[in-house]
């Protein structure tokens, strides 16, 4: 297993947000966790990347308990990749400083081979002519491509997105799909997703998550299509009554 | 293009037509008003009853003439002394305003020593300090003590200092969060981070009131003049004790507002092109 959550809990103030949550991911694997929102989806994915602190249980990477307060957490980002729902692109930074800067400063990498390495990656997704715009030039779409580069650059054990799509509009959803569905196969990811349809395509398993917990999960045809839990049908006949299946 | 080239329609000939008239009309009617506004001023101030007098204590030419040169030897001084103060007070400013953003239990000192500098100097008059500073200072009879100006100096640095390291504060915490999540999940550190992440955009979005706390530091390094050194407003107070009239005050300052022109020209481009920023943004 590349990574393991077990019996992970956190509260904001009175609100109890993951609730013993188990969740393991296999390398190579693509697991798509669904659910209504606050159902902890986004949570989960700060908490792996140690962006925000669990209240117990234990998260492991490579077999590493990386929730063990005497781990450096900038040692374990430094393996995980996270893409965010609002792309947060350093707007001061050109799109291939944005890409380089990790790998340069943090990976010790030469500038010259990070840049071709950025003018690559730029290249495959379509964002070849955008190396040197500033990242407000740039459509959304356009923008959570680059966003997705940024964090691949690293070679990251994990690639975490969470709601990558949401802040797109229909007709820029496509392309940011059709990127990471390309990079299926050579990266371990885990996605938090509201697009039911990409979920079926892209996931190997798709995970149920309901009020902190992982209610179901399985093959998305079983999950997406004859669930098991009542509440998991009923969160899919609202997502079909909204159309988005 | 197989098409015709654009031809502007008739009702738009007529609305540009319309508007350059407005043009020439408003210039006009600024150019009457600024003038009889201008007129009355100038009958109001001549036509008092002292005006004889004031214009000779005032705006003597001889007295101008005379004084002119020191003077302007003076504001070589504040000149010098403001290009030294603003970098030395913009660079005390930006490093408390960091200090004071640290974390964790080691640094606690360092955040209570920065947050009562800011607390004390920005309360503090600034005459007071460099009193301090130029009388205070020397007296304790140290070897190597650095003349009256540099102290003087000193003084206005660390006043300016914590007016400046609060205008970086606020520009820190106006970051998103959001940049320093996307900062720290790519593996940076936290002064990473701060480096290359948050500091570079907290610094130009508080470039405009940076540059206004210059202007402001423009003018106040004039006070130096109470510390003894012979700048601009010493060497005009030396002239108007002189010959009893105050004509070189004046030509003080109007050279001060002639020193501060650019400075205030650079303040309202970078404040402008701020704007445009914030406006072209997403």
């Amino acid at each position: 297993m590349l990574l393991t959550c077990t019996d992970v809990r956190k509260t904001f103030g009175a609100s109890v947000v993951l609730d013993g949550l188990d969740l393991s991911v296999d390398e190579h694997e693509v697991v798509a966790l669904i659910g209504a929102s606050g159902s902890g989806k986004s949570t989960l994915l700060r908490c792996v990347n140690l962006l925000t602190g669990i209240d117990d249980g234990t998260i492991t990477l490579d077999g590493e308990d990386i929730t063990d307060p005497k781990i450096n957490p900038d040692d374990v980002r430094q393996k995980i990749g996270l893409v965010f729902q609002s792309y947060n692109l350093f707007p001061h930074m050109t799109v291939l400083d944005n890409i380089t800067l990790a790998p340069t400063r943090v990976h010790g990498r030469p500038v010259d081979e990070a840049k071709s390495q950025a003018l690559e990656w730029l290249a495959r997704v379509g964002l070849a002519d955008k190396a040197s715009s500033y990242p407000d030039r740039l459509s959304g779409g356009q923008q959570q491509r680059a966003a997705i580069v940024r964090a691949l650059v690293n070679s990251p054990r994990l690639l975490l997105l969470d709601e990558v799509t949401s802040a797109l509009d229909p007709e820029l959803v496509g392309e940011v799909l059709t990127m990471i569905r390309d990079l299926k196969g050579d990266t371990t990811m885990v996605l938090a997703t509201h697009e039911m349809g990409f979920a079926r395509q892209v996931a190997d398993r798709v995970a149920f998550l309901d009020k902190g917990r992982v209610l179901e999960q399985g093959p998305p045809e079983q999950v997406l299509g004859d669930p098991v839990e009542p509440r998991t049908r009923q969160f899919l006949a609202r997502i079909i009554e909204a159309g988005r299946l | 293009m197989t098409t015709d080239a654009y031809r502007p329609s008739d009702v738009q000939l007529g609305r540009t037509a319309f508007r350059k008239r407005q043009a020439v009309r408003s210039v006009l009617v600024a150019a009457l008003s600024t003038a009889v506004l201008g007129t009355l001023l100038g009958v109001a101030v001549t036509s008092a009853p002292g005006w004889d007098r004031v214009k000779q204590s005032f705006f003597d030419f001889h007295n101008a003439k005379e004084f002119f040169p020191q003077i302007l030897e003076g504001l070589w001084l504040n000149l010098r002394m403001l290009v030294f103060c603003a970098i030395a007070a913009l660079a005390l400013g930006l490093l408390i305003a960091v200090l004071r953003t640290l974390r964790g239990p080691v640094f606690f000192p360092v955040r209570a020593i920065a947050t009562l500098y800011t607390y004390s100097f920005r309360g503090l008059p600034l005459i007071i300090v460099i009193y301090l500073f130029a009388f205070g200072v020397p007296g304790l009879r140290l070897q190597g003590t650095p003349s009256v100006t540099v102290l003087g100096g000193a003084a206005i640095v660390i006043t300016y200092g914590a007016y400046l390291a609060e205008v970086f504060r606020a520009g820190i915490e106006s970051v998103h969060p959001s940049q320093i999540a996307a900062a720290r999940s790519l593996g940076l550190t936290y002064r990473q981070s701060m480096r290359h992440v948050v500091l570079p955009q907290a610094v130009r979005r508080v470039a405009p009131p940076l540059l206004n706390d210059t202007v402001a530091l423009q003018k106040d390094v004039g006070l130096i003049s109470l510390a003894g050194p012979i700048d601009a407003i010493r060497a005009a107070q030396i002239g108007v004790a002189q010959n009893a009239n105050f004509t070189p005050y004046v030509i003080a300052g109007v050279l001060f507002v002639l020193l501060a022109l650019p400075l205030i020209g650079v303040t309202d481009w970078v404040t402008l092109r701020a704007a445009r920023r914030q406006n072209a943004g997403t």
